[in-house]
């Protein structure tokens, strides 16, 4: 897949500096500081004619070897016309992890960014309704951190027990 | 009258009576939450026919049944939703835990799933396996079967006895801290204590 028009509209509406592209078998990867993320997806949907969120996810770089910054927020976007896809990836790091909002650029957005910030606890502003979408509303932290243990820690236990004699 | 029965003898003969209808006529409410649940099904239908056993009149309201099946994983999510279930059901009732996922929470021992049901309602039987086969299952019920005639009671004597818990300790207690893997890193940042009950 050629992605030299995609290139050409970020260069114009970003700048040379603002962006690292990097590419692995056929995943084209475009590296943006969470600063420019926004100007980038807006760009690479107005422009460069990327319509569709195809899916939106983070990755936790705690103690990955030569990773400078903690999480990693993935926007994979798809050109329905073309079937051209890109993978934009941007940086956040403790300790308030925040990234403005796509929703309004992608209405699909809403749920991939409650489920991100229900995992990972990274807050998207501008979200209209950000709650937890898969972990009970009293769940306090953020289970696909890294530093989060693997058996759990106490919420799993904090139910009332129902003994035979009284049900 | 000649012979007046003795108070005793006559309630055990109406307990016997009790235990014999309800044993063989268990109507099992399916809390089937996961891959459990398609052999509970089978179980159900005809090539297994759990109506040989008078328990094939599984209904979906807890307000008709008097035997949960809890067939697979349960989360934190729908602890208390299985719980109102239980409380929804009438006297007398029972509770089968089937497969690993909710009798010890399998294979899944992650931030999610709860670690055995019996943490959280009474269990009776359980049935290991994952998933249990069919012929478990069956076994399950006529164990049920057995202990409902032999300790069954016409008001229900027998449950007013199990007064505490019939649990393990919460899993935060039972471990020892080492065993509470954590990955180096801020605890502080990802998790906060929870109350222990
Ligand atoms: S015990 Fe096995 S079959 Fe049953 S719910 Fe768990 S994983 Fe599925």
């Amino acid at each position: 897949m050629d992605h030299r028009s995609t290139l050409s509209v970020l260069r114009s509406q970003l700048g040379e500096q603002a962006f690292v592209t990097s590419e692995f078998r056929d995943n084209f990867r475009i590296e943006v500081p969470a600063e420019r993320v926004l100007d980038a997806l807006l760009a690479l949907k107005d422009q460069a004619g990327f319509d569709m969120l195809a899916e939106l996810t983070a990755v936790d770089y705690l103690h990955y070897p030569n990773a400078r910054d903690r999480y990693g927020v993935v926007y994979c976007l798809l050109n329905t016309t073309t079937g051209e896809r890109v993978f934009v990836k941007t940086f956040v790091n403790d300790p308030d992890p925040c990234l403005p909002s796509v929703f309004p650029l992608w209405k699909g957005a809403d749920w991939l960014e409650r489920e991100v910030y229900d995992m990972f606890g990274i807050v998207f502003e501008g979200h209209p309704d950000l709650r937890r979408i898969l972990l009970p509303e009293g769940f306090r932290s953020y289970p696909l951190r890294k530093d989060y243990p693997l058996r759990g820690r106490l919420e799993r236990h904090n139910f009332p027990v129902i003994p035979r004699a009284e049900s | 009258m000649a012979v007046r029965p003795n108070e005793n003898f006559l309630i055990t003969q109406l307990d016997w009576l009790a235990n014999f209808v309800r044993a063989n006529s268990l109507w099992p409410m399916p809390f089937a939450t996961a891959c459990c649940g398609i052999e509970l099904m089978a179980t159900a239908s005809s090539r297994y026919d759990l109506a040989r056993f008078g328990s094939e009149a599984i209904r979906f309201s807890p307000r008709q049944c008097d035997l949960m099946i809890v067939a697979g994983r349960v989360v934190m999510k729908m602890v208390p939703v299985m719980q109102r279930i239980w409380l929804q059901m009438p006297e007398p009732k029972w509770c089968i835990s089937m497969g690993a996922c909710a009798s010890s929470g399998g294979v899944f021992d992650t931030y999610a799933v709860v670690q055995g049901i019996d943490r959280f309602i009474p269990v009776d039987v359980y049935v290991p396996g994952c998933p249990p086969r069919p012929e478990q299952l069956i076994r399950a019920v006529l164990d049920i079967q057995e202990k409902v005639k032999r300790q069954g009671t016409l008001l229900g004597r027998e449950f007013e006895e199990r007064k505490a818990p019939e649990r393990p300790r919460p899993l935060a207690l039972e471990l020892a801290p080492s065993e509470k893997i954590v990955a180096p890193g801020s605890v502080r940042t990802a998790t906060q204590e929870w109350d222990v009950n």
